[in-house]
């Protein structure tokens, strides 16, 4: 859509652009070339000069058994966490746009987590399950069960996967409820004149009209679980115990700030880079598509 | 559909009953279900917010309560004034300061980044220049390229701009956003020619059109976007973690997970507590005070 009635103007505009502009090139556009620059070098042990070495920091960064490591944890982690988050936000929408008493009230509940930070989200679930201190630590514990986040590789996993997944449920409910709400009652009533029982009825009808949301809802909470759960991870485990909760973004957050190792931090950026824009791209088709619906 | 016999009453007033039956056990599941689901909201809340009330040796030999104690205006004074008696848990700090900066941040960020779209949008909707596809693109990838993929290269340049350690550090890089400036040309896409045509003819000129009627008809489109992007202000954890280390600046977040450190049994936890109901407070009324248009900000920024 364009515009027919403007105004003219050749410095005004950029004026008005200028601080926006100004702030991508400094904080966005620069670091991302120095990304991409750094990539292509090495320092030596002393930092005192630096020489390119071609693709040598992919491929090392590729063939090191810890950066694999690191992304099967962020696989498991971010579908884990997509999945759960986006199949009990469904769950709780469908039963929220039922007509009935108190639906306000139950939606504000389930609506508040989208606040908290996601380092706090983390802290929340430390108090409840900490083996000394934490309820639901000591009681598992009390049942026998050897439970010790700080020191159980699997245990630190689950702990991160559920606190990631509880704070994203609010988001995607909201998102759930105003797509089941945009459904015409219509075509709701036409299946249960049919004679199509409730699950039925949500299985052939409601969810395939659902399903763009789902969709978009996906690539959010994939985006979500890669980038913005790194509060919950370094609040709450530190990537540990060992490596066993260091995702992505972790290592290269502990490559980078920790152990000083610019060369291989840098090309680590720039594959994320590459799969951040993987990740839009589809996204962004995807919003195509719908406008031409 | 395949032809069916007619129905008769006595079939009728049966199945009537059967879809009232039906109807109602449907909602009943729908109220078990949605309690459950607050329970599972509310109850990590409900457990902080009462160990925050109960003193420090309470916690730490894990008796965990689920009502109340008497410790609660004891615990927030010193959380508040001092975060903690620094004698179990190093590194708190005075709760009220750490709220100043996150206060500071957040507002600064929000107003920020809505004063900057908001320019940049009106530039690229309401003129025709060279170049002004490209500076939509400019603008566009940088959705491409969040903070956490460039976390090194953006802390040199912070550096060699001298930027560490200051509020303008924590701020301005994270004020240039495409959502904000995307959502603004959405809106200003909407407004009919008619306003502009007329505008023109009264003889106001494009800053008169921005301020006299742009900026009016945005009102609740820069009100429902404050209130998404206080909350992303506030929240922020790595950008902070990285710039600040003067702890004069610490914010709340950032703060209030330093003083868990490992993780200790031995830690101050009631104070802890306290810290971290005070770090949520202000977030989670902001979206429960103003749920409507934080509603329609988050599902518009998203389209």
């Amino acid at each position: 859509m364009r515009k027919r009635v403007i105004f003219n103007g050749a410095v005004l505009p950029w004026l008005l652009l200028l601080p926006q502009l100004l702030i991508t090139g400094i904080f966005f556009f620069w670091p991302a070339g120095q990304a991409i620059y750094g990539s292509f070098l090495r320092e030596d042990a002393f930092g005192l000069s630096r020489e390119f070495v071609g693709f040598e920091n992919f491929s090392e960064v590729l063939a090191d058994p810890n950066y694999a490591q690191a992304a099967l944890n962020t696989a498991l982690f971010s579908s884990a966490v997509a999945f759960s988050a986006l199949a009990v936000a469904l769950f709780l929408a469908v039963q929220a746009d039922k007509a009935i008493r108190g639906a306000n009230a139950y939606k504000t509940m389930i609506i508040w987590p989208y606040a908290v930070a996601p380092a706090i989200a983390a802290v929340l679930w430390l108090f409840m399950f900490h083996p000394q201190i934490g309820l639901f630590g000591r009681m598992l514990n009390g049942l026998g069960i050897n439970w010790d986040y700080k020191l159980n590789g699997g245990q630190a996993m689950l702990l991160v996967i559920v606190a990631a997944a509880w704070k994203q449920v609010s988001y995607n409910f909201i998102f759930f409820l105003a797509g089941l709400q945009s459904i015409p009652r219509a075509v709701l009533e036409a299946a249960a004149i049919d004679g199509a029982r409730p699950m039925r009825r949500f299985w052939t009808v409601v969810f395939p009209l659902l399903a763009p949301t789902g969709f978009f809802l996906l690539v959010v909470n994939l985006v979500y679980a890669f980038f913005d759960t790194f509060g919950i991870i370094h609040a709450l485990t530190g990537g540990g115990p060992g490596k066993s909760t260091e995702t992505l973004i972790y290592k290269v957050y502990v490559d980078g700030v920790q152990n000083l190792n610019f060369g291989s931090s840098a090309a680590q950026s720039v594959i994320l880079m590459v799969i951040v824009i993987a990740l839009t791209v589809v996204q962004f088709r995807f919003i195509e598509r719908k406008v031409h619906y | 559909m395949l032809m069916k016999a007619p129905i008769t009453a006595e079939e009728d007033a049966r199945l009537a009953a059967a879809t009232r039956r039906r109807q109602a056990r449907s909602r009943l599941m729908a109220h078990l279900a949605l309690g459950l689901g607050v329970l599972i909201f509310a109850f990590p809340i409900w457990l902080t917010v009462v160990g925050s009330t109960h003193d420090v040796a309470t916690i730490g030999r894990g008796d965990v309560p689920l009502w109340f104690g008497g410790e609660g205006v004891a615990n927030y004074v010193s959380a508040w004034l001092r975060g903690g008696s620094g004698v179990r848990t190093t590194g708190g700090l005075p709760a009220w300061l750490m709220l100043w900066n996150s206060a500071v941040m957040a507002v600064l960020i929000a107003v920020g980044k809505i004063v900057i779209s908001l320019l940049s949008a009106y530039a690229v909707v309401f003129f025709s220049f060279r170049g002004r596809m490209l500076a939509f693109w400019l603008i566009f990838i940088t959705l491409m390229l969040p903070v956490e993929v460039r976390i090194i290269p953006t802390f040199e340049v912070m550096v060699n701009l001298g930027l560490i350690n200051t509020m303008g550090g924590l701020v301005v890089p994270l004020i240039a956003s495409a959502t904000a400036t995307l959502l603004f040309r959405q809106f200003f896409l909407t407004i009919p020619d008619e306003y502009v045509e007329a505008a023109k003819m009264d003889g106001a000129g494009p800053l008169r059109f921005l301020r006299d009627v742009v900026m009016p008809l945005s009102i609740t489109n820069i009100a429902a976007l404050f209130v998404i992007l206080f909350i992303y202000g506030w929240n922020q954890y790595l950008w902070p973690l990285l710039i600040v280390s003067d702890r004069d600046l610490e914010t709340i977040v950032v703060g209030m997970t330093k003083m868990i450190g490992t993780g200790d049994a031995q830690n101050e936890w009631n104070v802890i507590m306290a810290t971290a109901v005070l770090a949520m407070l202000p977030p989670v009324l902001v979206v429960v005070l103003m749920q409507r248009w934080f509603v329609k900000g988050l599902t518009e920024t998203e389209k």
